[in-house]
């Protein structure tokens, strides 16, 4: 393990992560809308928005899978150390952290049980752009519609056919970060 | 001051984060009541405890609670749970409506219009709105993933067999999004046409009974009736004897043993707000009386 892996957590875990879960509740509640997070400093590829939101939902019972990129050694110490998830194949996963191509296809991920629909998958989804351009988004949390920079549709329309089941989508960039709960019907532009 | 010896908001962050998953999901699902695994608080089971877990993962330094008791900021259950986080968390509070971020409350929607950017936290006895007319969890569970809500609507019809109207006067049941049926707690209903459309976000704890259900703002809930028989939100046929408001809802106090009452608004922050700003009721001091 590298001396990299001990830095870079919450300096005051309690309220940074107060913090960054009131930025994450607004995010999922009214989906579409931005929030800038800090506080964590993961190692390369991910982002400040990507190592906040492990830090503040993820520990050793929650079950993580790295895809792509962030399936990497520097990655994978960090995790280990500061928040001790053990990394699943994605079909187990109760989190999956990665870039949009690389958690290819989505429908590998759990989407909950027909009793239980709570029992599903939060894919965190690194991107290169967070705009309030492109796809139409619509449903709870929304007052009439709004719009998000969506890698694609069809996945996310997909999975809206499945509700009350489906993943739970967290898109980050750099600081940034916007929900995309399974309950928001999306529409190409 | 802080009381050192505790964590942040008194929760260890490992139940923090278990709460806050089960908070992300619950608003994924609006209505669905998602499991948790509810820790003892130091108080009873039945004293909001489902409510101050849910405050607990949601509070950051910087909020201002407000929490109130059947529309009360000044009963025993509002204070203590009010002085518990400023001893546990240092939040600023307060017993203004529109200054609180999060809002506590038991069995009440304030008065005043909620808006973006606050948080309300109904304390929730029992969350399964079926429970009475099923008492296996084993088959609620079941009726919800088959949307089977036929019961329900059977109970409200014998209300109106029975007392020639639906007698339901509290924790009257709602559909969520058109999917699932929920017990608003035992709000009366007069508050249920303020849980749509809500621009608020609404969470639900329910410590006994282990589970949180959430409305994400600007969701739709509709109160079940029938075409015949719409929903009505009802409230004593009075004014309030203090402030004088025609709107709000009242709580009837019995002032002397010969049949002597007078009602009063539940919300008391509304009802002081009305009466700094001029308005009195039948009984106001120096008031038309």
């Amino acid at each position: 393990m590298s001396a990299d892996a001990l830095t870079g957590g919450f300096p005051a875990p309690a309220r940074d992560s107060a913090r960054a879960f009131r930025a994450l509740l607004e995010a999922t509640a009214r989906p579409g809308t931005i929030h800038t997070v800090n506080g964590a400093a993961p190692p390369a590829p991910l982002s400040v928005a990507a190592g906040v939101v492990l830090l503040t939902l993820c520990d050793t019972t929650t079950p993580l899978h790295l895809a792509g990129a962030a399936d990497c050694a520097a990655v994978r110490d960090w995790v280990a150390f500061h928040i001790g998830a053990p990394l699943v194949a994605a079909e187990s996963a109760a989190f999956a952290l990665g870039r949009w191509g690389d958690l290819q296809p989505v429908t590998r991920f759990v989407v909950g049980q027909a009793d239980y629909p709570d029992r599903a998958a939060t894919l965190i989804v690194e991107t290169d752009g967070l705009v309030n351009y492109g796809p139409t988004l619509t449903g709870p949390g929304i007052v009439t519609a709004t719009w998000l920079s969506l890698p694609e549709t069809a996945a996310f329309r997909a999975n809206r056919a499945l509700y009350p089941l489906g993943f739970d989508t967290i898109l980050t960039c750099g600081d940034r970060l916007a929900g995309l709960p399974r309950s928001t019907r999306v529409e190409a532009p | 001051m802080t009381d050192q010896a505790y964590n942040f908001a008194y929760l260890d962050e490992q139940t923090k984060r278990m709460i806050r998953r089960a908070l992300l999901k619950a608003l994924a699902v609006p209505g669905y009541q998602v499991p948790f695994a509810s820790r003892e608080m130091p108080m009873p089971y039945g004293w909001g405890t489902g409510g101050v877990q849910v405050t607990a993962a949601c509070l950051t330094p910087e909020d201002v609670l407000k929490v109130i008791d059947q529309g009360a900021d000044d009963t025993t259950n509002a204070v203590s749970i009010r002085k518990f986080f400023q001893r546990t968390a240092g939040v600023a509070v307060t017993e203004a409506t529109g200054e609180a971020t999060i809002i506590q409350t038991r069995h009440r929607i304030p008065e005043q219009p909620l808006k973006a950017g606050q948080i309300l936290v109904y304390q929730v006895p029992i969350p399964e709105p079926l429970r009475f007319l099923e008492p296996r969890e084993t088959e609620t569970r079941k009726m919800h993933e088959l949307e089977e809500y036929g019961l329900m609507h059977v109970k409200l019809y014998e209300d109106i067999a029975r007392h020639g109207q639906i007698a339901t006067s509290y924790a009257y049941p709602v559909k969520v999004e058109g999917r699932y049926v929920m017990d608003p707690s035992p709000i009366p209903k007069f508050d249920n046409p303020k849980l749509s459309v809500n621009p608020a976000i609404q969470l639900f704890g329910a410590g006994r009974e282990q589970r949180i259900y959430a409305l994400p703002p600007f969701c739709n809930v509709v109160s079940l009736d029938f075409d015949d028989h719409p929903f009505r939100a009802t409230k004593a046929a009075h004014d309030c004897d203090l402030c004088g408001a025609k709107d709000s809802y009242l709580d009837e106090v019995i002032t002397d043993d010969a049949g002597g009452r007078m009602y009063v608004c539940s919300d008391t922050d509304f009802c002081a707000g009305r009466q700094a700003a001029g308005h009195a009721g039948r009984l106001a001091a120096g008031g038309k009386a």
